[in-house]
């Protein structure tokens, strides 16, 4: 009853005072709705990665030269076919080793254009990674051997030049060369912003010729299973580093790229929604102000309360509350905001957003503390006025 | 209608000992009160006269249990005030005391009636019976046609007719008046004054008031005029108040002994 009542008072006591406590919630309605947009982003960004990820393949470790790291600069690479060779005689199952040359040209079918990613690799691709074809077929070890000019199409790059028409069996023109289409792979979407369905795999010996090059960018091995990884991923660490001695060697396993990603990103939403978390403590700060004027400016009417037998306890909670409805209904409309911003984004922009529940209950938990937190020292000064004072005051 | 027996309801409803009450002004003690004997019964009918800053509404803040004595006793309804926490302070001036005060402290934005619910808030009481109870109240007081009028659109004397029926919702046995008629024309003061004498007459509600104006105070039964912080003249209960013109008049010079003696006499 009585707790029914000082809410009641307390809105009524908003609702007066409109446009100030709408300027009051502000403070908190942005707070609250940037925490949730950013952690909505974080957490959306975190999940398409990871997703990305496991979508390569299993079990898949990357070999790359040079030291792997976020910010570390990309490095020469000094690897070539040989080294192809001499890591499947360290795995053991040539199966299960394979390569990777890259290098962005221009394919033309006809008229049509379309600015590419030519991936040089070789027959063993769909053994380690999830490639499924639509149609045709993979590359062969012959076409490797011979240095075919054939080439697999990503779905993107077979519907831009060919359309509706099957490619298989047809030319296309890459950086002037004439290659023929043996096969067209399913959509896979993109891992690291590589999207994947806007490549062309050649044989990577066509493509070396092609590129003038004799390097290769990295080898990619799929161990037997989960447990295999971390003794396969030494191995070929340890074998490029006697073979290559004084120079680094980089292995990195889908797990690990997990771990990292999942770190970086999981750091920056946090530090983000601190960030955030400040304005809405800023926001309290508003609202501590706010009361403290209030409870000046009604310090008659708290005056005449207590004379009519208001205890100090009956108007710290009516200002107590007033606080914490004004932190709350701006937290609610912070959240409402927020989640319509978050689905905003993620609408009309590549930026996955994902709510999750216990971002909101954290939003609104915060916005009820910090109405408590901060509307307990005016609530407390105007429950300790002096009643006989505080009806003489002008 | 008188209402219904009480336990306590015969012991006076102020008993006064010794009353002081000083104030610290920047280190300097005020005292507004320097010892004051007082008893009023239920039912009485009281103006308290004196010139300004004589201590008037320091003894009415005392009264009302809105501030406590620096030193003596005071008992309400036979309750030491003394012995009650601030909680308990509270609650007693919500059930034993209704306050008009001269500037009517209306809550502005507030319709009639919900000014007039406000105490029964703070008693816990149920929503519809407090408006059934404010409405009947504001009736008693001819405001039965002014319930979701806010004091904006009354005239002062209304106002304090609304702040007479917020002082009676509760059913006290003593309303305190601080110049109840200070802001009001002659007119709406005596208007007002009608109602207080009403209720004194009809309810048995005792009536004490602060008043500067002579035809104000010669209205009440008994008369205490005051002056530096002492009761300097008390017209005295019932029989005194037979001629409240004498006893005005043998005032001024009265002193300390004086008033004393009129409280001894009272008890
Ligand atoms: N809060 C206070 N602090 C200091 N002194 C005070 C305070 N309240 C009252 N006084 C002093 O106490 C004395 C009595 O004041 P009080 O208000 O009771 O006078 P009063 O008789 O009601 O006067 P008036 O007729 O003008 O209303 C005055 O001298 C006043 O200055
Ligand atoms: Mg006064």
């Amino acid at each position: 009853m009585r707790t029914a009542e000082a809410f009641r008072m307390a809105l009524e006591a908003l609702r007066t005072n409109r446009l100030r406590s709408a300027l009051t919630m502000l403070g908190v309605i942005i707070g609250v709705s940037a925490v949730v947009v950013l952690v909505a982003v974080g957490t959306g960004a975190k999940n398409a990665v990871e997703s990305e990820i496991a979508g390569l393949g299993s079990n898949i470790i990357l070999v790359v030269p040079g030291r792997l790291g976020v910010g570390a600069l990309p490095t020469q690479s000094r690897l070539d076919l040989s080294d192809v060779a001499y890591v499947r005689r360290v795995v053991g199952d040539p199966g299960k080793v394979t390569v990777s040359v890259n290098s962005g040209e221009t394919v033309r079918v006809g008229r049509a254009e379309a600015f590419v990613t030519v991936v040089g690799t070789d027959e063993n691709l769909p053994n380690i990674f999830d490639r499924p074809l639509r149609r045709g077929r993979y590359l062969s070890e012959t076409d490797v051997d011979t240095r075919r000019r054939v080439a697999v199409l990503g779905s993107e790059v077979a519907e831009k030049l060919f359309g509706d028409v099957d490619p298989v069996g047809r030319q296309a023109t890459i950086s002037g060369a004439r290659f023929r289409v043996v096969g067209v792979y399913e959509a896979v979407g993109a891992t690291f912003g590589v999207a994947r369905d806007q490549e062309i795999h050649v044989p990577v010996t066509t493509a070396q010729r092609l590129l003038g090059v004799t390097r290769i960018n990295g080898i990619a091995v799929g161990a037997s299973g989960p447990d295999q990884i971390e003794p396969l991923q030494q191995r070929v660490v340890d074998a490029l580093a006697e073979r290559y001695p004084g120079e680094r060697f980089s292995a990195v396993t889908q797990t690990q790229l997990l771990g990292t990603i999942g770190t970086v990103l999981g750091m920056l939403t946090g530090v983000l929604a601190a960030i955030a978390g400040i304005s809405l403590l800023v926001g309290g700060v508003g609202v501590s102000n706010i009361m403290l004027v209030s409870v000046r400016e009604r310090t008659r009417e708290i005056g005449l309360r207590k004379a009519l037998g208001a205890r100090q306890r009956d108007v710290l909670a009516q200002f107590l509350i007033e606080a914490v409805l004004l932190t709350t209904i701006g937290g609610v409309t912070g959240i409402l905001l927020g989640v319509g911003g978050a689905l905003l984004i993620a609408a009309l922009s590549p930026v996955p957003a994902a709510i999750t529940w216990w971002s909101l209950a954290l939003a609104f938990g915060v916005s009820v503390a910090v109405g408590v937190f901060f509307g307990v020292a005016p609530a407390r000064r105007a429950g300790r006025l002096d009643p006989v004072v505080a009806l003489r005051a002008e | 209608m008188i209402r219904g027996e009480r336990p306590g309801r015969e012991a006076p409803a102020f008993e006064a000992v010794g009353l002081t009450r000083s104030y610290q002004l920047e280190g300097i003690a005020v005292d507004a009160l320097r010892g004051v004997d007082l008893r009023i019964g239920p039912g009485e009918s009281v103006a308290i006269v004196g010139p300004s800053g004589s201590g008037k509404s320091t003894l009415m803040h005392l009264l009302g249990c809105l501030d406590r004595p620096t030193s003596g006793t005071l008992r309400v309804n036979g309750t030491d005030v003394s012995t009650l926490s601030d909680t308990e302070l509270a609650e007693l001036r919500n059930r034993a005391v209704g306050f008009v005060f001269q500037s009517f402290h209306l809550l502005a934005r507030t319709p009639a009636i919900d000014n007039v619910a406000l105490p029964l808030i703070y008693r816990g009481v149920p929503r519809a019976e407090r408006r059934e109870r404010a409405r009947a109240a504001l009736e008693s007081v001819g405001l039965g046609h002014r319930l979701g009028h806010r004091p904006s659109q009354m005239s002062g004397g209304e106002q304090q007719r609304v702040a007479i029926a917020r002082a009676l919702v509760g059913d006290p046995r003593v309303v305190l008046a601080d110049e109840p008629t200070g802001n009001l024309d002659s007119r709406n003061g005596a208007e007002v004054m009608a109602i207080l004498e009403r209720l004194n007459a009809e309810r048995g509600v005792a009536i004490v008031l602060v008043t500067h104006e002579p035809e104000v105070a010669a209205r009440a039964r008994r008369q205490i005029h005051v002056r530096d912080g002492l009761i300097e003249l008390d017209s005295g209960t019932a029989g005194g108040s037979e001629e409240p013109g004498g006893s005005r008049t043998g005032g001024p010079g009265g002193g300390e002994g004086g008033s004393r003696t009129e409280a001894g006499e009272a008890e």
